[in-house]
């Protein structure tokens, strides 16, 4: 009880019935004592015989209600004390919750406006005698017969049902001023909750759990930011997202309340006009967002980074991922068949996040390299068309060895004479981590040595009779390209600011995986990687 | 068991209903030929093109291009085409 009980204060008006139906509407224009009851309660069961006594004695000028907090137990305080005065039904516990009530019995004395007189919770003999006084000074009529002596001088009083854990929820969500705002969805009692689901298209095929408002409610605990705040667009409907929107999603993903600053952080880098999820989920080359995490985050939140960090088995590598499809596809509209239209897409396309394995690796993790600090939280997205695709190497012991079979695998991602617009995502496991290291090599060593043997003279790179994918040799004119020509390198990346490298897997087991981009540049997706400020 | 009550997770959105525009009888005018920038794309339209020239050549043609395939056009473009033609083919390639 903590804004109500101030003296003076005007009280909450509420309309309650009693078990007959009858409407009962506060202020009643008369003095008015409220007392919050519940069955279970002894100290309740203590004060019932007072809260009669003062309803016989004063009710020609007081309206006395008990308001009990539900319905059979109601009928039991009835029956058990021969209650006469009126006993009005709060089994919804909506006016237990408005008058923010913790504790029961919890009485309110007001005066005919709604003004509060007195109050006070539990028991107490001199509080109810004090009442007793007001009540006969109020009402100028006698005091009614009580042996006070029969009364314990204290009692502590039990707890209103309507702060028990879930039924708060529920109060809290249902409650004006609630934070959401969303629409409600009836399943009917007949339904199955999760076949409803699905037959709304609502799933990504897997089942989800259903958003239930204590649900959402309890997400949204895991940010301070607005409910209505709207976080992003989301393509292709362009759809404003709000916070609760994401944190319906997310619930029905299966994240927990303190991954959700990292799926709004995620949802915002997502529907950047640079990362262009429109046409990462268009495209029928199958794109979807990998999604690194970096930063302290990852280690509070409990991501994996080490053993099977790509696969199944950790909550929030699982459900962050799958959020942001959710949210992709229920509020983005991106469905499958729909503007979603991959002509084979990816398992990657459920869920695809992991952590990088900072710890492990005595480089620079990825967000500092790309202008971060290390204590930020950084969420990055990169356009995955496929993998994790294995580099088998178990027998290289030198940085410049493993480094070439890199390379070489590398160069054969997407198509061995792809050139040009590549990206890829190169995921290092520890143990290649160690022996590219032991050399003394830094990253960019690596990357260098990748770009180098991936690199190929022109004549490897024509398209010929064993594939038409290459250089048409129609592009060098009628004499065809020149020896000198011929002899060109050309490196398998623009860059090597395309290989996009991190730390992640277990100690044992030489198998670095790679991710092939999409289109890359601002002509198609570009890497994008955000500070997750609310940390 | 009671009713179950869930938040709705999608956009709350009702599309709007719009009603075609009606075909007109005949091809006249201005028409607006966009090429997506998928590769080839130019080939099919240039193709057209020349069909167009061949068969109605009281029509007028307009080539566009859409800055990448991968983004919708841009709101200035489908402006620019909504205002200069009575007629857009829009061309898909690889």
């Amino acid at each position: 009880m903590t804004t109500q009980t101030e003296v003076g204060t005007t009280l909450k008006p509420f309309v309650l019935s009693d078990s007959t139906g009858t409407e009962f509407r506060f202020p009643t224009g008369r003095p008015a004592l409220l007392c919050f009851v519940h069955e279970e309660c002894q100290t309740c069961a203590l004060s019932l015989p007072l809260i009669e006594a003062t309803h016989r004695a004063f009710g020609a000028a007081v309206d006395v209600w008990a308001i009990g907090q539900d319905t059979p137990g109601n009928a039991m305080l009835i029956e058990g004390h021969g209650l006469t005065l009126p006993m009005l039904d709060d089994d919804a516990l909506a006016v237990s919750f408005a008058y923010d009530l913790d504790t029961v019995p919890a009485i309110f004395l007001a005066d005919g406006s709604g003004k509060l007189l007195r109050s006070f919770v539990g028991f107490g003999r001199v509080d109810w005698q004090d009442l007793v006084a007001d009540l006969v000074s109020i009402s100028s009529l006698p005091g009614p017969e009580i042996r006070w002596d029969d009364f314990p001088e204290s009692r502590p009083g039990c707890g209103s049902r309507s702060v028990e854990p879930m039924i708060a929820e529920r109060l809290l969500a249902e409650a004006e001023g609630s934070p959401l705002r969303a629409r409600r969805i009836e399943i009917g009692s007949g339904d199955d909750e999760h076949e409803f689901l699905f037959d709304q298209g609502l799933t990504d095929g897997l089942p989800v759990v259903p958003p239930t408002p204590e649900r959402v409610l309890r997400m949204l605990g895991g940010t301070r930011r607005d409910s209505q705040e709207v976080v992003a667009i989301v393509p292709p409907n362009l759809a404003p997202v709000t916070v609760e929107k994401v944190a319906i999603n997310a619930v029905m993903a299966g994240c927990r309340p303190e991954y959700l600053p990292v799926v709004l952080t995620a949802v915002e880098a997502m529907c950047t006009d640079e990362f262009n999820i429109h046409g990462v989920s268009a495209t029928t080359m199958g794109a979807t967002p990998a999604m690194i995490v970096n930063g302290p985050i990852r280690n509070r939140i409990g991501m994996n980074s080490g053993l099977g960090a790509l696969g199944a088995g950790n909550r929030p590598n699982a459900t962050i991922g799958r959020a942001i499809r959710l949210v992709l596809r229920n509020v983005g509209g991106a469905k499958t068949g729909g503007t979603e239209r991959s002509t084979l897409a990816s398992p990657a396309k459920f869920t695809l996040t992991f952590a990088e394995w900072e710890e492990r690796s005595p480089w620079n993790p990825y967000h500092v390299d790309h202008g971060f600090q290390r204590e930020d939280s950084v969420v990055t997205l990169f356009a995955a068309t496929g993998g994790p695709s294995m580099i088998v190497d178990q027998t290289s012991r030198t940085a410049r060895q493993l480094g070439g079979s890199l390379g070489m695998v590398i160069e054969a991602i997407a198509h061995p004479r792809a050139r040009g617009p590549q990206e890829m995502l190169v995921v290092l496991c520890p143990e290649h981590l160690d022996t590219i290291t032991r050399d003394g090599w830094t990253k960019q060593d690596l990357l260098d040595r990748i770009q180098e043997v991936s690199a190929k003279p022109l004549r490897d790179l024509l398209a010929d009779e064993t594939s038409g994918v290459g250089i048409p040799l129609a592009r060098f004119g009628p004499d065809g390209p020149t020896e000198e020509q011929l002899s060109q390198m050309v490196p398998k990346f623009a860059s090597t600011d395309n290989i996009h490298l991190v730390v992640a897997g277990s100690d044992a087991g030489k198998f670095t995986s790679v991710f092939q981009g999409w289109a890359s540049g601002p002509r198609g997706s570009m890497v994008v990687s955000r500070k997750i400020e609310e940390v | 068991m009671g009713a179950t009550r869930i938040m709705d997770p999608t956009d709350e959105r009702e599309p709007i209903r719009r009603q075609r525009t009606p075909r007109p009888e005949q091809l006249t005018g201005t028409v607006g030929l966009l090429d997506i920038s998928k590769p080839r794309g130019n080939v099919l339209l240039d193709r057209l093109e020349a069909l167009f020239a061949e068969r109605l050549p009281e029509v007028e043609i307009r080539r566009y291009a859409k800055p990448t395939f991968t983004k919708p056009a841009p709101d200035d473009l489908r402006r620019e085409i909504a205002e200069e033609c009575g007629f857009v083919i829009e061309a898909l390639a690889d």
